[in-house]
Parts: C-alpha cells; sequence; structure tokens
C-alpha cells in the first residue's frame, strides 16, 4: 500500500501528457445555432407559450463551442420557462419528450446559477413537474452530461 | 422469495462476487486487496480459504465453473489465475498483463480458454495459456480505446468481446487467438476476424454523457445491451443493422446489467433495487422492480409517540434510518446463480451494504402482480 505523505504535489503531474491516444471529444459539426428569437417572440405575444416552450428546446445549442449562442439561447429559453404561468406547467411538461425533458432540466438548474427577481422560486416549481415525470434520472442526466446549457 | 446472505461478521462492501459450479462456493472482495473464499455449511457460511496475493484493492473476479480456476484483477495492475491444490488451497499463478495502470474487470471467455483484463491502461489484456513457456500471456486489444475500460463481456462463441468504457463508447472487437484457436464461423457482427478487429461502435449518447458501467452480451449473441451514467439502458442488435434502442430511466444510473433470457434484462445500481426490462419489436419496455418491499406498517402509530418523536427529532416517524429495499447501499455486482443466461431463474445481487442477494425469478413472477418474464 501507499505510504501516507503529506505531500500532495504528485496528484498535478500530468503522467497521460506524453500518451498520444488521449481521450479526446469527438468534434462536433458546429450544431445547431440555437432558436430563432424573432420566431420564439412572436410566439409568445400570440400566447402560444407552450409551442414557444418546444421551439427553443428543440433548438437548443446545448454542443454549441459560441458562448454567445448559448448565452443567447439560455435567455431565450429562461424567458419562455418564466412566462408559462404555474397552473400551465404541469400540462407544459406532460406534454414534452423524454428528450425535451432533460433539456428543459439542464435550463432550469442554469437558471437556479443565474437568477432574476423572483425565477428562482418559479423555477423550483418547474423542477418539481419534472422530477415527478422523469424521475430522479432527470437530474442525473443533467449532471452527467457534458453538453451543458 | 429472496434469500439474503451475510459473510463473516464484516460490513464492509462487497466489491464484487462469483460463484463456483455447483452454488455452494462463493469467491467475495470485502473491498480491499483479499479474495474470501466461503463454503456452504447447512445455513452457514465457512470461510475455506482468503486469497491474498493482490497489493492493492481487488476489482474483479471471476470463477471458471468446468475447469475450477477463479482469476482475479486489482488495481495493483496484476492478474492471477488460482488453481485449487490437492489440499483444497488455491494457489495464484501470475499473469502478464503488460499495463501501467489499475486493472479493472476480469471474465472468463465461455470455453474457460482465455480470460479479457479490462483496464485504466485504455486497452483489454486477452490471455491465454502459453503451454510451452507454462504461462498465462497476453496480447492487446488498444485501439480505438481512448479512455479507462470499465467493463467486458464475451460473446457465446468464445470470439467476440464488448466492451464498454469511459470515452461514453461501447465498442465489439475480434478475440480470436489463432495461436490457439482455429478459425471461427461468422456472426451478424462481422467476419473478420483478427484480434482487435472492430466489428461495431456505438456511442452512449450523441451529447457526450455518462460512461459506461456494464455490457452484456445476449445469450444468442446477436444483440448487446448496456447501462451508462446518465441513468439510461441501451440495446444495439446487429441483426438489424446495428440499430440501438436508448431508453431514459426514472432511477439512478445503473452499475451492473444482465440478460435472463434473449428479450430480458435486469439492471441495477445506486437505486439498490434490481429493475426489470423486456427488449420487444417496439423497443425497450419497462417491466417491473423486481425488489416489492412495502412500507412497514408501524404498529398502531400512537399520537404519544408522534409527539415525541417530534420534539426529539422534528419529524413524525422514527423508522424513516433504514431505505425501502433489500439492499440498503447501490448494487454492484450481478452474477447469474441458477440456469444461464437464456433461462435463468436465479440471479445474485451484491453491493456496498456487504449483503448478497439470491433473487428467485420464479416466484417474484408469482408474487408481482402482471409481471411475465418472456
Amino acid at each position: 500500500m501507499a505510504k501516507n505523505t503529506f505531500s500532495s504535489a504528485f496528484r498535478k503531474i500530468d503522467v497521460d501528457q506524453y500518451c498520444e491516444d488521449n481521450y479526446r471529444e469527438d468534434d462536433t459539426d458546429g450544431g445547431p445555432t440555437g432558436p430563432d428569437e424573432n420566431e420564439v417572440n412572436s410566439l409568445l405575444q400570440k400566447g402560444k407559450n407552450l409551442d414557444a416552450l418546444k421551439l427553443v428546446l428543440t433548438n437548443a445549442p446545448l454542443g454549441s463551442k459560441n458562448q454567445q449562442t448559448k448565452d443567447n439561447a439560455l435567455t431565450l429559453t429562461l424567458k419562455v420557462l418564466l412566462s408559462i404561468k404555474p397552473p400551465q406547467i404541469e400540462e407544459a411538461v406532460s406534454q414534452l419528450s423524454p428528450e425535451l425533458l432533460d433539456v428543459v432540466m439542464k435550463y432550469v438548474y442554469k437558471g437556479f446559477e443565474c437568477p432574476s427577481e423572483g425565477s428562482s422560486g418559479h423555477l423550483l416549481l418547474w423542477h418539481e413537474k419534472i422530477y415527478n415525470q422523469g424521475g430522479v434520472g432527470c437530474i442525473v442526466r443533467v449532471l452527467s452530461d457534458t453538453r451543458r446549457a | 422469495m429472496t434469500e439474503q446472505h451475510r459473510f463473516g461478521t464484516t460490513i464492509a462492501p462487497i466489491t464484487c462476487h462469483a460463484w463456483n459450479k455447483n452454488r455452494n462456493q462463493i469467491a467475495i472482495s470485502p473491498n480491499n486487496q483479499e479474495v474470501h473464499i466461503y463454503e456452504k455449511s447447512g445455513s452457514e457460511w465457512k470461510i475455506t480459504d482468503n486469497l491474498s496475493q493482490h497489493d492493492l484493492r481487488v476489482m474483479g473476479i471471476d470463477w471458471a465453473p468446468n475447469t475450477n480456476r477463479i482469476v482475479t484483477c486489482s488495481a495493483d495492475r496484476n492478474a492471477y489465475v488460482w488453481n485449487q491444490d490437492a489440499d483444497k488451497k488455491w494457489k495464484p499463478t501470475l499473469v502478464l498483463l503488460r499495463i501501467n495502470r489499475a486493472a479493472t474487470c476480469v471474465k472468463w471467455s465461455p470455453d474457460e480458454n482465455k480470460f479479457a483484463v479490462g483496464s485504466g491502461a485504455r486497452l483489454v489484456s486477452v490471455c491465454y495459456f502459453e503451454s510451452e513457456n507454462d504461462w498465462w500471456v497476453s496480447k492487446h486489444i488498444k485501439k480505438p480505446l481512448r479512455s479507462t475500460v470499465t467493463a467486458l463481456d464475451w460473446h457465446p462463441n468464445n470470439m467476440l468481446l464488448v466492451v464498454g468504457s469511459t470515452d461514453f463508447k461501447v465498442r465489439v472487437f475480434s478475440a480470436h487467438i489463432k495461436d490457439i484457436e482455429k478459425v471461427p464461423e461468422p456472426t451478424p457482427w462481422g467476419s473478420k476476424t483478427t484480434l482487435g478487429t472492430l466489428l461495431a461502435e456505438f456511442s452512449n449518447s450523441s451529447a457526450g454523457g455518462g460512461w459506461v458501467q456494464s455490457v452484456s452480451f445476449s445469450p444468442d449473441g446477436n444483440k448487446v445491451c448496456w447501462v451508462a451514467h446518465d441513468s439510461t439502458i441501451n440495446v444495439a442488435d446487429a441483426s438489424k443493422g446495428n440499430a440501438t434502442i436508448k431508453m431514459r430511466t426514472e432511477f439512478l444510473p445503473f452499475m451492473s446489467c444482465t440478460w435472463i433470457t434473449n428479450n430480458s434484462i435486469v439492471a441495477a445500481g445506486h437505486s439498490c433495487i434490481p429493475v426489470l426490462y423486456h427488449h420487444t419489436e417496439n423497443g425497450l419496455v419497462f417491466s417491473a422492480k423486481l425488489d416489492a418491499s412495502q412500507k412497514k406498517e408501524t404498529g398502531g402509530l400512537s399520537a404519544m409517540k408522534m409527539f415525541h418523536s417530534l420534539d426529539k427529532q422534528a419529524r413524525s416517524e422514527v423508522s424513516d434510518t433504514s431505505i425501502l429495499s433489500i439492499h440498503q447501499n447501490a448494487i454492484t455486482c450481478i452474477c447469474l446463480y441458477n440456469g444461464t443466461k437464456s433461462n435463468c431463474t436465479k440471479f445474485s445481487t451484491s453491493g456496498l451494504d456487504g449483503l448478497l442477494v439470491i433473487w428467485d425469478l420464479n416466484s417474484l413472477e408469482r408474487a408481482i402482480q402482471g409481471l411475465k418474464i418472456v
């Protein structure tokens, strides 16, 4: 067994740097460029909040390397999430496929990360409804996925 | 319905376990560098041997039923093949794995003439006995593995390996050793037989998440199922052009999975319960939780008891120190106990709670309403 020492410097040595077959992330083909802001806004104005929700989630640029695209999508998605009134949340969640449930859960957690006035309380309601449908697996997939919102 | 066993006085986690052919002996590792052999006498488990050759934690054990040999691998980068002497003691033979990272998993091939060891060195060592030199040698499968191998399983034809790793991929390789074996028949996975040929590659998720925890070949060898850390269970079918099905479950991630018929899979993991899935024409279907533990009725919760508990612990119940399942912590290992992958009737699970449970599928089928194992 290894001896206990107080030195932990060895942990910082990158022993893998001389291997040529290190793990590399798959190259992504740019990924989706994110949802169309005008289209989403016009859907919101017409009161079609559920359609707007599906639109932002299916076009979510989770694999994108462009931080600006991701930030725009996040702002837009949070706007849609917050525009859906608490009594409608359950209906909205029930219409989402398992894949989209994972995506919306990612945005809920991201929303907790950068809160605005009154947003966290609203997102907690979303969290509760998504959890009821997707179970704890939904949360695990937010944690384990390398493509963040 | 289920049998529960504990070994010795230890309550340490069981890293992994393996049964002998007659199922009256078991090899377990109590989360350290030792492997303990227990033999059943009556209703008691008696320790008969302690295999203490490894220096670091044992990661995998497999017991070859017919040749009665045990192979163990460990984080100390070594594997040993154990043979039983005339005096019933187990004697080790070192295997030359030639790896510079921990060995993580080990499996005998169905014909028991070779075994495969997965490791953190991003490779699989396929080991066989070289009679000229009287030792176990290994050949490496390297490319295109890019990360630690976490799980592997043999095809029933003794020639193919399925390998799961932390680069989120599942791969099927040819593991034919031409020095000791004849050229195999082609399978739906492909006809190339050179050792290390990549026959199929599946990505666990397009979103690049969830390392692979466990893989299993179906009994007919045409399907592969795997479970990953994103709480999914997946099946790939070679007879249907490598079509894959992914099911996002509502449970915590599974750690282990195995086929119990050609269409049914048992998976278990951090949720502490084994779960049954069916693979049908229409995809994967959740069948049942096999642990039907119910909340115990507390013998009439008296008002006084409730207020007492509220006062002392700020909760109305006192009996919530255990979870509602037989296993009280994550299940890490599933082994077949009775039958084969095509007609399993009993299987065993062990986990971090140090408990070994034997599940009887026939009696579970009668006890759980609507459960039908096909």
